[in-house]
């Protein structure tokens, strides 16, 4: 259903945001341009968890990209720490986000500008208790009350 | 598409393979793969770094796939695996 796009790395280049669709689609570049970068670059500062999605939370177009947001779900992340993107509605960021985080599939989790992983990893994470302790340890999540208690005493 | 002996093919001939497995999930297109790869070569390596490595090694074919996922474990590793599912 969404594959086409996976087969060409081409990266369109928008020179100004007035340029017009016809034109972007015209001028292409092999590789990521820098205005490109700048932009996920912001965007994946732009909120302490980031991810990089088909869909939205509440209607995800993937399964991957539905149990990443589950899992993110499950771990009580707040919707003010967490940003997503959809790049079914952005092709250039959908291309773009492959090649800078150099990960072939979306989802994407990036947690403080870090590349986490996809969908297989944040699940991996999840099973072993990684995820949790990363969320705290970046602060997008409180700690767990016992170890409050712990510390406190 | 891609076969699964293709699958197959470029990984053994890239390392070292204790125990692989490949699963076609997408009912006969050939778009959809689930791997399990068992290896000597990711011992010292964290997930990413060993996802990041078969993305690597299997570029190609994942650019033509829709959905692509793995699992990544070392020798020892997969033996605990089992031994927590048995």
């Amino acid at each position: 259903m969404f594959r086409a796009s996976l087969r060409s790395p081409l990266i369109s280049l928008r020179p100004s945001a007035a340029t017009s669709l016809t034109a972007s689609r015209v001028i292409a570049a092999r590789f990521l341009t820098q205005q490109a970068r700048t932009q996920i670059q912001n965007a994946i500062k732009s909120s302490p968890v980031v991810l990089f999605m088909k869909g939205t939370p509440d209607y995800p177009e993937c399964g991957f990209s539905r149990a990443t947001v589950q899992i993110l779900d499950l771990h009580g992340v707040p919707a003010d720490k967490m940003k997503t993107y959809n790049v079914l509605v952005d092709d250039e960021l959908r291309q773009g986000i492959k090649e800078f985080s150099e990960w072939p599939t979306i989802p994407q989790l990036y947690v403080n500008g870090d590349f986490i992983g996809g969908c297989d990893i944040v699940l991996g994470m999840h099973q072993s208790g990684e995820l949790q302790s990363l969320l705290v340890n970046n602060e997008v999540i409180p700690k767990p009350e016992e170890q409050v208690e712990a510390q406190a005493a | 598409m891609i076969n699964l002996q293709d699958l197959e093919a470029a990984i053994r001939t890239a390392i070292p393979v204790s125990h692989l497995e490949i699963e076609d999930q997408s009912s006969g297109c050939g778009e959809n793969y689930s791997i399990i790869l068992v290896s000597e070569a990711f011992e010292g390596k964290n997930t990413l770094a060993r996802h990041r490595f078969v993305n690597d090694l299997l570029k190609i074919q994942i650019a033509q796939m829709h959905a692509f996922s793995q699992k990544t474990f070392t020798p020892k590793q997969y033996q605990e695996f089992l031994a927590k599912k048995a």
